[in-house]
């Protein structure tokens, strides 16, 4: 009979919308608007609908989600800053689109150049989050954020990301990669140990 | 190697023109080069007589310093095999080379391509003119020669960036700066664009119009660049009898960003993530494609484990396209927004699982030469196996219950846009739109690449050819990627996900390499030229969006207006890799 396909596609959409109202009340008031309720709902189990209620509730990222990059600075005992960058420019030089610029110091008596960078900007305009910098940085310095909500008014004004802007700390880092951070602790440590043991030798 | 594949008949076919057919002699090179003037009987000979119907890329290289261009043809037979090369070379000043549109349809639109972007003129081509560039545009882009405004260097990386950099916005050095009114004087709608003027003159140009009979007032009409259904920026010229479509042109390029001379600019690594911006919906099956045609350059195999993941990837990627694919269809239909919806679901369970793997949802950067960047963290491997063995299998049931018998689906689409094989053949398309058309071929097992030739899994193909066909061919092939999910995930071996470490700066040997996988849309191939150095010479994006798109006229004309809209969203094209 013509018209009963029709009829049983209307039947699934209905099905979905009753599952939908089924789940929620099956959840109950930790449905919507908290962390568990979150990811019940972009569960691969879920039959209803697995709208996200953004900006009220945001999907949380994987630890490996990457958005503009930062530089990682660490803070000695008397809370001094201490960057991590040694500005060897690699990251510069494998950026896909070209939108990291370095400025390297030069030691005004020796001529030499000195490991701190003396300026680092990003144009996050141009930045395409694709994460190569931090994958190939040797220094664990430059690494991707998590912060993807940097829209503002004037591109112009704010877009150009430099070293004030982009230094973030250590544990923050810690903080939103703690697998990543864990794993290049283990190894700066191993590091630093069999560098004490060559000197003990 | 080469020569053993070749049968009885391709011997005899050589030894005829032995005069005018040398084998590439050049380091690193395959293939043949073809004297022009032999060129049209060679193909002819190819085509009917050793059975390579089926050319499916067609590119140019400008060898500035011999002083030469070369056109770079890649035929494959149907049956399945590996690609017979050959090439013609033409001088730099007055390049001209005959045109093989007419033996085969699907260089036409890959010719004006070359026009285009390399200044090759092709002799007897039916309608050459520019096809991603305006009309007005100065200069052929892919000559070495030829630089883009605010040039700064031939190869990344640029040297203002480190250790002096001076930074600067591209905005800075523009005379209007960021103003982005009109110029003193012009008026936009006074303004009729350049180039017009000989499209319409193509459109209505069509043999055998002057015929005596009833004369009818044909129109034009444009859909698009801004149409809702178009899939993005992109222009359909009709010339309408009535409802019924006489010829249809379409104009491509509002979203052209020359990839490829970025990607000579770039170093071969830098070329990943602006692969994942071709089709923006299946970036890990076009990262795929550039890390088999670097790796068949460099001659390296990626371990088992990185194998595994790729596929897994990939194939995921292909149940997302397709999904996508058939929403969008019933959109075009007019069914508004739901059967989208209910794909687009599934779509965000996998791009969970893109994020969680690689970092980003849509422009996953995921491939390295030699591997992939990451492992799958162990917490995701949960839901992969949830999505693989219960999510999925189910929903495509649902949406196979939801719309394959839907009678207005079948009155809309069965019998619309029919391509046979023999033209599906010939135009070189490719991807469901070609097994739609009753064609098995699949390069998963035309040509194996990857694990492909030991995961079990069926070539779909229908017979009619038309949208529904096409439809149904994506459908099944949906469920052929669960399938072989299913076995990627039971197998997955452990170890290494990459050879030796991973590093910035690949070592290419010079030469050149065509690497191509079948993704979701069709044929997806990297044709490379290397010269030694880190940033590849020649780098084209052979785009399945793009040649598809040559059947949509033969798909349209004789039938009505709304039913082109139907065959363009069958095409399936994502203007990001049509436009390149």
């Amino acid at each position: 009979m013509t018209g009963l396909a029709i009829l049983r596609g209307l039947w699934i959409t209905l099905k979905r919308l009753i599952m939908t109202y089924v789940e929620d009340f099956k959840g109950g008031k930790n449905r919507y608007y908290t962390s568990e309720g979150i990811e019940a709902r972009r569960d691969y189990r879920v039959r209803g609908a697995i709208t996200i209620q953004y900006p009220e509730e945001k999907l949380p990222v994987p630890e490996r989600f990457r958005y503009v990059p930062f530089l990682v600075y660490d803070e000695t005992p008397d809370g001094e800053r201490k960057l991590r960058c040694t500005s060897c420019g690699i990251c510069a030089r494998v950026c896909p689109p070209q939108c990291i610029w370095i400025v390297r110091g030069t030691d005004a008596n020796t001529g030499k150049p000195i490991p701190t960078p003396l300026a680092f900007y990003i144009d996050v305009d141009v930045c395409m989050n694709c994460g190569m910098c931090a994958e190939f940085c040797p220094f664990d310095s430059i690494k991707m954020d998590h912060d993807y909500e940097i829209a503002t008014y004037d591109r112009f004004a704010h877009h150009i990301f430099d070293l004030e802007k982009l230094a973030k700390s250590a544990a923050y880092y810690a903080k939103i990669r703690p697998t990543d951070y864990a794993a290049e602790e283990a190894v700066r440590r191993e590091k630093a140990a069999k560098a004490a043991q060559k000197t003990e030798a | 190697m080469t020569q053993q594949v070749l049968a009885k008949q391709v011997q005899e076919v050589f030894a005829r023109f032995s005069d005018g057919v040398v084998e590439d002699q050049r380091v690193g090179y395959q293939g043949y080069i073809v004297a022009p003037e032999h060129l049209l009987d060679f193909a002819r000979a190819l085509r009917d007589e050793c059975g390579y119907d089926y050319l499916t890329t067609v590119t140019g290289v400008d060898y500035l310093a011999d002083g030469k261009m070369e056109v770079v043809y890649h035929a494959f037979k149907t049956l399945g095999g590996p690609a017979l090369e050959f090439k013609v070379q033409t001088n730099r000043q007055n390049p001209i080379v005959p045109s093989l549109a007419l033996i085969y349809p699907s260089a036409e639109l890959q010719e004006r391509e070359i026009w285009d972007l390399f200044g090759i003129r092709f002799e007897g081509h039916p309608d050459l003119r520019r096809i991603l560039l305006w009309e007005g545009f100065y200069g052929h882009p892919l000559r070495k020669d030829w630089k883009e405004p605010y040039f700064e260097e031939v190869a990344k990386p640029f040297k203002s960036r480190f250790p002096d950099g001076k930074v600067y916005r591209a905005e800075d050095k523009h005379p209007l700066k960021d103003n982005i009114d009109f110029p003193e004087g012009f008026d936009p709608a006074k303004w009729e664009a350049e180039g017009d003027a000989a499209l319409y003159k193509a459109l209505t140009n069509i043999p055998g119009a002057d015929e005596p009979g009833i004369k009818t007032e044909q129109i034009i009409l444009n859909f698009g660049p801004q149409h809702p259904s178009t899939h993005g920026v992109f222009r359909m010229a009709v010339l309408l009898d009535g409802e019924t479509i006489v010829n249809l042109k379409h104009v491509l390029g509002y979203l052209h960003r020359n990839h490829e001379k970025i990607g000579e600019r770039n170093t071969y690594i830098q070329n990943m993530p602006f692969t994942d911006r071709l089709d923006y919906i299946t970036s890990m099956s076009n990262n795929f494609g550039y890390a088999v045609a670097v790796e068949k350059l460099m001659g390296i195999q990626p371990p088992e484990r990185a194998e595994y993941l790729r596929v897994m990837m990939a194939e995921f990627t292909r149940v997302i396209s397709h999904l996508m694919s058939i929403g969008f269809l019933l959109n075009d239909l007019g069914a508004f927004f739901t059967p989208m919806m209910y794909a687009l679901e599934e779509r965000e369970m996998i791009l969970d699982v893109f994020e969680a793997v690689s970092g980003s949802r849509m422009m996953c950067n995921y491939f390295r030469f030699g591997g992939v960047a990451h492992d799958v963290p162990d917490y995701i491997f949960d839901k992969i196996k949830g999505l693989v063995f219960e999510r999925l299998p189910r929903r495509v049931d649902e949406i196979d219950a939801y719309l394959t018998k839907n009678e207005i689906i079948r009155a809309r689409c069965e019998g619309v846009g029919v391509l046979t094989p023999e033209q599906a053949i010939a135009l070189g398309v490719s991807g469901p739109l070609l097994r739609g058309s009753g064609v098995p071929y699949d390069i998963r097992r035309a040509e194996p690449y990857s694990i492909y030739d030991r995961l079990d899994f069926d070539v779909v193909f229908t017979e009619h050819g038309d949208v529904y066909d096409r439809y149904l061919v994506r459908l099944e092939e949906i469920r052929q990627s669960i399938r072989i999910l299913q076995q990627v995930v039971k197998q997955m071996p452990e170890g290494p996900i990459q050879i030796g470490k991973s590093t910035y700066q690949v070592k290419v040997p010079p030469g050149e390499a065509y690497g191509r996988v079948e993704a979701p849309k069709g044929e997806l191939g990297f044709y490379l030229v290397s010269d030694g150095k880190p940033n590849p010479y020649r780098y084209h994006v052979r785009s399945p969006s793009f040649v598809n798109l040559g059947a949509l006229a033969p798909m349209s004309i004789g039938s009505k207006v709304a039913d082109a809209v139907v065959n363009l969203g069958s095409i399936d094209i994502v203007l990001g890799e049509v436009d390149r």
